[in-house]
């Protein structure tokens, strides 16, 4: 529950308000839904038949970098925008809704979790994401397991240089991606380091996912040997868990981004397409359909500002809104995109039918990071203590 | 409810009234507190420390609001201060065996004669009806046009010539509402809210107050225990295959699930009042209805999961759990998805104001 002093509009002020809304027709102008898919789908069979990987925008990408977001999770300190997590979910609800292809989420997702490093270890890599380096986080075992501390990857010392062997799994955006925020065990200890993907020994060995908005990738350490300086943390398990919230309501955010493109473009379509002499919106067994995919968004985003403004208040509730948030997001996400394509009818079930690229995308961060179902044992554990 | 329940809650109101917190937003001139944005402030404090409910909910929450928008500068100074003092109890008269979700096919009809009007019709689930004073009353004065051929009067119940009220028994067996039948009463035309042929804008006007999308006159009810604790504590006592439900993976996620929606229904409220945050002004006000009353209903319905065996249990049995509440507030909370407009109807409201989709007929 919020405390009696929690902002009543959870933090979000004109800044986030003007940053949501430069993003949203930034967006419009940059990713209208024909370019995204004359983007990541002029081909059916490239991905899926060949395996090549998804295509992607850089031109955008160096746009986005000259607005400044990778660094606006980066404090000021360190020469970022330092923009508070109200802020940050409102611009990433726009990037969920354009179903933007970029290592984005993953480089804000990074940052989050280098903010809880060492300070001073941490600086000079946030600086350089703040000056436009993406990022990603490379810290997943094989068994896709969401726990800190569950990581595949070693490290030894060797003088003043850390050896890390072992792989890293399901790691966002890893094509896309100059710096990789990794976990290594270390003895008893969890290090938390940076390892640029251009170090010699990295093996990219790239996944083949539906999701044709992101890459994903498991990446082999083999021998790969980096500066001592380039440890952030001894203790990452306490940094994974500090950031945590912040990377959950991320997804959420992207999540309740996609689902609202659903809930529109479904509409739309029910007010237009004509059955039986009326358009489809007249019949309930649309019409109310919609209504529910649209109470389940506000739920999902009425619990995604509150957990923002718990973060950004510094709550000792934050962990469980974010968890609350994932949980309603993935559940509303899952929800709209199953009705996206029944409602849509045969061409909701082709390819020239843009809702497989929201359902894909939605359904990668359902599971990404933990689904309901898992976020909801997880808060048993707190709530049912 | 009994006679003393009702005295003690009549006595609950006026206590509260005379402390300033019903009424609080009412302009002073109609004996309210002549504040603005107070009435929130109370109904928060009395619901975290778990008050009694305001006994004159429809008075408070439908006459009121409709009064101030519709009424006469008489109407209003005859009628504010009882109702926020809870002098007068007001009753609702929308409903009819003909007329439930399809409310426009009102068919009391209000016969003009003399300088009043002659009343003959048969309303019901009208709560609170045995110890009204008054009602808010929709009727037809036209049967030349379905929405412009109604009437909306403040119409006298207690002891009024014409007016029989006859209780209603619910499908627990208790009795909750009532049936009003009207047989030649007299109502005098400086009772009639707006002009003839208005009713139907006036009765939009209630709805939307009843409906909890407007900031009502005050009073809402607190729960000494919050839903979710309630399940918890009843999880921990009943058993499930040999352990404590409290252990039960399935029946965890159930109760985690109803935090959530707890929660959003917490975090719609504050919501509601950020613009920015908002793409349409009746977005989240006008799913308040629809999400409160299965809020209500899921929570014991899951309650009743929960108890087992033990939800069988009618509440003269010494075995039910928490006094038979679960499955009593489950059949009861039907009231509530029904009522005020079925969730149904609610559903079409939203899909059509909100998200633009072809009336449903």
């Amino acid at each position: 529950m919020a405390s009696s002093g929690a902002p009543k509009d959870f933090g979000f002020g004109e800044d986030e308000e003007l940053l949501r809304d430069l993003a949203r027709k930034f967006l419009d102008e940059q990713l209208p839904v024909e370019k995204l898919r004359a983007l990541v789908a002029a081909d059916p069979e490239a991905v899926y038949e060949r395996g090549e990987p998804s295509t992607w925008d850089e031109g955008l990408w160096k746009q986005i970098v000259e607005l400044g977001w990778t660094g606006l999770a980066v404090p000021e300190t360190a020469g970022g925008a330092g923009f508070k997590a109200a802020g940050i979910v409102g611009l990433v609800e726009e990037v969920g809704r354009h179903a933007l292809p970029s290592p984005l989420i993953s480089t804000l997702n990074a940052t989050y979790v280098l903010r809880e490093g060492e300070p001073d270890a941490a600086a000079a890599w946030l600086a350089r994401i703040a000056d436009g380096a993406s990022a990603t986080l490379a810290i997943t075992d094989a068994r896709g397991s969401w726990a800190a501390g569950d990581t595949d990857v070693s490290a030894r010392e060797e003088g003043d240089a850390i050896v890390l062997s072992g792989r890293a799994s399901f790691v966002q955006d890893a094509q896309k991606a100059e710096l990789l925020v990794t976990t290594a065990r270390l003895g008893d200890a969890l290090l938390l380091c940076v390892v640029p993907s251009d170090a010699a020994g990295l093996e990219f060995e790239r996944d083949h996912i539906h999701d044709l908005t992101r890459d994903q990738a498991s990446i082999g350490f083999r021998e790969v040997r980096i500066p001592t300086a380039n440890v952030v943390s001894r203790d990452a398990a306490t940094a994974l868990e500090r950031a945590w919230p912040s990377v959950l309501v991320t997804v959420a955010a992207d999540l309740c981004g996609t689902s609202e493109w659903q809930l529109q473009t479904t509409v739309e379509y029910a007010k237009h397409r004509k059955q039986f002499d009326h358009p489809l919106g007249f019949f309930q067994a649309v019409k109310h359909p919609l209504v529910d995919v649209m109470i389940g968004i506000d739920r999902a985003r009425s619990i995604l500002y509150h957990a923002a403004c718990c973060i950004d208040e510094g709550n000792d509730g934050a962990e469980t809104a974010a968890r609350m948030a994932k949980s309603a997001a993935s559940d509303a996400g899952a929800y709209a995109s199953d009705r996206s394509v029944q409602l849509h009818g045969g061409i909701g079930f082709t390819w020239e039918c843009d809702v497989h690229l929201f359902f894909k995308r939605s359904l990668h961060n359902q599971l990404l990071y933990g689904d309901g179902t898992y976020q909801r044992q997880l808060l048993a554990e707190k709530l049912l203590a | 409810m009994t006679t003393t329940q009702r005295d003690y809650l009549v006595d609950w109101q006026r206590k509260c009234f005379d402390a300033g917190l019903v009424g609080a937003d009412i302009p002073s001139e109609y004996g309210g507190g002549g504040h603005q944005g107070f009435q929130r402030i109370a109904n928060q404090e009395m619901g975290r420390a778990g008050t009694p409910f305001m006994i004159n909910i429809v008075g408070l929450n439908m006459a009121v609001p409709t009064i101030l928008v519709h009424g006469t500068e008489e109407q209003k100074k005859k009628f504010i201060r009882p109702a926020l003092r809870g002098d007068e109890i007001w009753c609702q008269g929308f409903s009819e065996p003909g007329a439930g979700s399809d409310m426009a096919n009102q068919q009391t009809m209000a016969v003009p004669q003399g300088d009043g009007w002659v009343v003959n019709g048969h309303k019901v689930w009208t709560s609170l009806g045995h110890f009204a004073q008054w009602m808010i009353l929709l009727a037809r004065t036209s049967r030349d046009h379905k929405y412009d051929g109604l009437t909306y009067f403040l119409s006298p119940i207690e002891g009024h010539p014409g007016v029989t009220v006859r209780p209603l028994v619910k499908m627990t067996g208790e009795s909750g509402f009532n049936e009003v039948l009207f047989e030649d009463a007299v109502i005098a035309d400086a009772l009639r809210l707006d002009d003839v042929g208005k009713g139907w804008t006036v009765a939009m006007t209630t709805l939307t107050y009843e409906r909890g999308a407007a900031e009502s006159a005050g009073g809402t009810s607190g729960e000494r225990v919050p839903p979710i604790r309630q399940l918890i504590d009843l999880a921990r006592k009943s058993f499930r295959n040999g352990v404590p439900a409290i252990e039960d993976p399935a029946t965890r996620d159930a109760i985690v699930q109803r935090a959530i929606v707890a929660e959003g229904i917490r975090q719609n409220g504050r919501r509601a009042r950020v613009p920015a945050l908002c793409d349409h002004p009746m977005r989240l006000p006008l799913q308040s209805k629809v999400t409160g009353s299965e809020f209500s209903q899921d929570n014991a319905k899951l309650g009743v999961e929960i108890a087992g065996a033990h939800g069988t249990l009618y509440k003269l049995d010494r075995n039910a759990p928490d006094e038979g509440h679960w499955p009593l507030a489950y059949m009861n909370s039907y009231g509530h998805t029904i009522a005020a407009g079925t969730n149904e109807i609610q559903r079409n409201i939203l899909g059509e104001r909100v998200l633009g989709l072809a009336k449903s007929k």
